[in-house]
């Protein structure tokens, strides 16, 4: 649908030209976020840097009937921060201030579209961290973070990000600016901030978000230990977890996932192994040098064939770039992929492993694994190359068939990417139609005329739509939902 | 032999962007938050990503040799920071030259034209920028400067301003001779590319490279007919222009060189890439060093400085060279002296060639951020191995009233070695 001219003169209103994006050029550029197999571009990007232009934006479009699609740094990998059809989206790159760092309490306040590293960045210097660390950190904003109820390598230990969110400011699909939650703890009545995390776009827009700070711990160590088989790996994971140890982290990465990172970052990952564990254990010095030694010589027993522990800050944030580039890196290998997120119970790991590779060699297609094994939380990434159609159907056909084998093993349609376009005719797999039902009806609270991020994370189903048909998307052809 | 003109959906002809490369881009947006334009403009268009989205658009025939995309890659400061962040390995600066060069033949024309005729009628001919700076330095010592500055008279003209602004003084000519001998045990024999800007703004830094040089025990060679080496016309797209005086500049150095060295990071990193564009000065390219990566191998006799000193790292040594340990290590050789790290040290500092003359306002923006970073580390002196980057940086130091002292690390270098003796 084009816009009219009034949306576009009133949104100019609102933002002042600079504001505003409307030459093609520029919706080209927002038409996908990194997963770019799903395309739709927005009629005009608004690019607001404050909470009332943010409110006038969702009332115009409110009024005008308009789709409103928030979009942060666009590292998401759900096709989340893209416009299926059409409308405004709502870039919240310009909100990027740290409103309030509170260390006697513990927090921070900060705007949706500040980056989630420059947080920690900010109060390193005074023994503090913000926990929620997606590999896309460095990248991806917090307000993205809340929206997708992001996971990452050390949520393990420390818990997804909504473990981390005390409060929101949030701009309700109706238009209203609304506060859940706050920096005191024990608030009576709901847990709005717990409902609207994870929420991707469908309540609203997050203006403001009020998160926890941690402690720096007294002593990090980090230990790379290198198998034979995944097996191997998967048997060490488990002995790890029965020993009582909770790693702040522990991480495995395939032989060919070490070969992209290897090639494009060096970052010192044993080339030749079927598979590594990366292993962060921190806390008091003494309890993390005896759990080093224990995690170390469960690997050994296990049947590892390297076992060592990084001898300084460098080579250890050398390992930690390779891991969270690991993604970006593939781009060595092949000119795309599709990365699933799904987990299994982590007992099923080693059988999960066996079946994406039986998967891989019946469709004839490269699969590298990188995944949080402390948790099951698997990232088959899936190469291919989109100038060949066959490769796409290929690649499309194996990734279902790694999404409905982590089902069949006790798994879930996603782990910490959130739902999305990517996954949203999933959600089914997972929960029966009264649940979804109610969802739909918790978002008419908050989104009544379900204009807000519209096609993303509830799927279309006429079984439990309330009479709600989201507008169709413009997909390209071949895209799977 | 004749060619047929290639095309590749809007690109055609001869230096179209590699389609291979830009397809190894995988959208990840890890270059995102390390872009200058993206953290001053916060949009998609001005981020790498945007750019190379753009780009492939362009090569895939969904877009044309539109204005709107020579904009968004002209304001590209080129810094490459983003190559930096890339784990996929995009040669981001190379597709932008193609980019540009595809731009300038077939797209539609430059918002600059009269701006850019100027710059290039000047800054690459030493002769004519020696010319202009002299008018410039007279402008200054008549009490105009202060008079124009005074009335505002520039003020309508934001990019003439920029100009005036850059520039304070301009220093005595330092002739050097044509060839400088090595001192003590000979390392080799090296040619010294004098720079344009460098020969004329900061003689004193080609003067103490060939001293630090032939201290370093290298025979230094410095031929009088050496011209440009390009580097501006390669990151505007001329590329026609770029290859004559990358030719030009092949032939005026002799081939027994075992490198040829420059203390300019704009002009090593182009001459870096001469290989990529022209079989004539691909060995030319293969012998081009930076001072600070020479001087680290060697063995200095250096005296003490008290100084507390930052280092900014020129995005042209850093993202273009990959040489940040070198200047550093130098520095901290010097006894007396300490080295305080700068924060985001290598974050364009919004100079860029010329693009502080073409984009004022973008540059002022970084420029800001640059001189609030250095203010907070407290140190007296800056070093910066880039000559666009000690112009910048003093002016805006100027304009501030910041009391820091802005210098190549050869000076300190050199003062160092003075010291010694």
């Amino acid at each position: 649908m084009a816009l009219t001219r009034t949306v576009l003169d009133a949104l100019t209103r609102i933002l002042g030209p600079d504001g505003v994006i409307s030459s093609p050029e520029g919706r080209l550029v927002y038409e996908c976020d990194m997963q770019t197999f799903y395309k739709g571009a927005p009629d005009v990007v608004a690019l607001p840097e404050s909470a009332e232009q943010v409110e006038a934006i969702v009332r115009l479009c409110r009024r005008e009937r308009v789709p409103v699609v928030p979009r942060g740094s666009g590292s998401g990998l759900i096709g989340g921060a893209m416009a299926p059809a059409g409308g405004v989206m709502v870039g919240l790159n310009r909100m990027d201030r740290i409103l309030e760092v509170d260390l006697p309490n513990r927090c921070a306040t900060v705007q949706p579209g500040l980056v989630n590293l420059w947080l920690t960045r900010a109060v390193e210097d005074r023994g503090y961290f913000f926990a929620p660390d997606p590999s896309s950190q460095m990248v991806s904003s917090i307000g993205g973070n809340v929206s997708t109820n992001a996971g990452g390598p050390h949520c393990l230990k420390y818990g997804i990000t909504v473990n981390h969110v005390l409060g929101l400011e949030l701009v309700t699909g109706a238009g209203e600016r609304v506060q859940l939650g706050g920096k005191v703890a024990d608030r009576p009545g709901y847990d709005l901030t717990g409902t609207a995390v994870g929420a991707e776009g469908t309540f609203g827009l997050v203006t403001a978000i009020t998160v926890r700070l941690l402690h720096a711990a007294e002593a990090v160590k980090t230990v790379l230990a290198s198998f034979p088989s995944i097996e191997h790996a998967s048997e060490a994971v488990s002995g790890i977890i029965a020993a009582g140890i909770i790693p702040a982290a522990l991480e495995m990465l395939d032989a060919l996932m070490i070969q992209a990172i290897e090639a494009g970052i060096g970052a010192g990952y044993p080339k030749g192994a079927a598979a590594v564990l990366l292993i962060e254990l921190d806390g008091p010095a003494a309890e993390v040098e005896a759990q080093a030694e224990r995690a170390a010589a469960i690997c050994r027993e296990r049947g590892a064939l390297d076992v060592r522990v990084a001898r300084d800050e460098a080579e250890r944030a050398l390992l930690w770039k390779g891991r969270k580039e690991a993604a970006g890196a593939l781009g060595r290998l092949a000119p795309m992929y599709m990365l699933q997120d799904a987990v299994v119970p982590r007992s099923k790991l080693p059988a999960i492993m066996r079946e994406i590779l039986a998967i891989s060699e019946r469709h004839g297609v490269q699969i590298a694994n990188v995944f949080h094994a402390g948790d099951g939380n698997l990232h088959p990434l899936i190469l291919y190359d989109d100038r060949h159609p066959e490769q796409v159907e290929r690649a499309r056909a194996a990734n279902e068939e790694v999404l409905h084998a982590c089902i069949a093993m006790g798994g879930t349609v996603t782990g910490e990417h959130g739902v999305g376009l990517d996954k949203a005719q999933k959600l089914p797999l997972q929960y029966a139609d009264a649940d979804l039902n109610f969802m739909y009806r918790l978002r008419g609270v908050f989104d009544p005329d379900r204009l807000m991020n519209p096609g993303k994370l509830l799927p279309s189903h006429p079984a439990c739509g309330e009479g709600f048909r989201p507008a169709r998307p413009r997909l390209p052809d071949g895209a799977w939902i | 032999m004749a060619t047929v003109p290639a095309t590749l959906g809007a690109f055609r002809g001869a230096d179209a962007p590699d389609l291979e490369a830009l397809r190894k881009c995988v959208h990840c947006g890890i270059c995102v938050p390390q872009c200058p334009t993206f953290r001053v403009l916060g949009e998609e268009m001005d981020t790498p990503r945007g750019r190379l989205y753009l780009m492939r658009a362009a090569a895939e025939g969904r877009l044309g040799l539109t204005e709107a995309l020579a904009r968004h890659l002209d304001l590209c400061l080129g810094c490459r920071a983003c190559e930096t962040a890339c784990p996929s390995g995009v040669p981001f600066g190379s597709l932008l030259e193609s980019a540009r060069v595809q731009l300038r033949r077939h797209g539609p024309p430059s918002r600059h034209r009269l701006l850019e005729a100027l710059v290039f009628a000047v800054f690459p001919e030493p002769r004519r920028l020696g010319a202009l700076l002299a008018a410039l330095s007279l402008y200054r010592r008549s009490g105009l400067g202060r008079l124009v500055r005074a009335l505002g008279l520039l003020r309508p003209f934001p990019r003439l301003a920029a100009m005036e602004a850059l520039v304070a003084e301009v220093p005595r000519p330092v002739p050097l001779p044509a060839i400088v001998p090595a001192r003590g045990r000979r390392r080799g024999r090296v040619g010294l590319l004098t720079g344009c800007v460098q020969r004329h703004l900061y003689p004193g830094v080609n003067r103490d490279t060939a001293q630090l040089l032939a201290l370093a025990g290298y025979e230094v060679v410095v031929p009088a007919a050496q011209g440009c080496c390009g580097a501006l016309d390669l990151h505007a797209g001329r590329a026609d222009a770029f290859r004559a005086r990358a030719r030009a500049l092949a032939a005026a150095f002799p081939d027994d060189l075992d490198f040829v060295v420059t203390n300019a990071a704009g002009c090593g990193s182009a001459m870096k890439a001469y290989g990529h564009w022209l079989r004539e000065a691909a060995d030319l390219g293969a012998k081009t060093r930076d001072v600070l990566e020479l001087l680290a191998e060697a063995e200095l006799p250096l005296g003490p400085l008290a100084l507390r000193v930052t280092y900014h790292d020129a995005c042209h040594l850093a993202h273009g060279q990959r040489v940040r340990q070198e200047p550093r290590a130098l520095l901290r050789r010097i006894p007396g002296l300490t080295l305080v790290e700068l924060p985001d040290s290598d974050f364009c500092c919004g100079s860029a060639g010329v693009y502080n003359l073409l984009e004022p306002r973008i540059a002022r923006a970084l420029l800001e951020q640059k001189l609030a970073r250095i203010a907070a580390t407290g140190a007296r002196v800056v070093a910066a191995a880039n000559p666009g980057c000690l112009l910048q940086i003093a002016s805006g130091c100027r304009a501030h009233g910041l009391d820091v002292e802005i210098v190549h690390p050869v000076e300190l270098l050199a003062r160092a070695a003075a010291r010694a003796r």
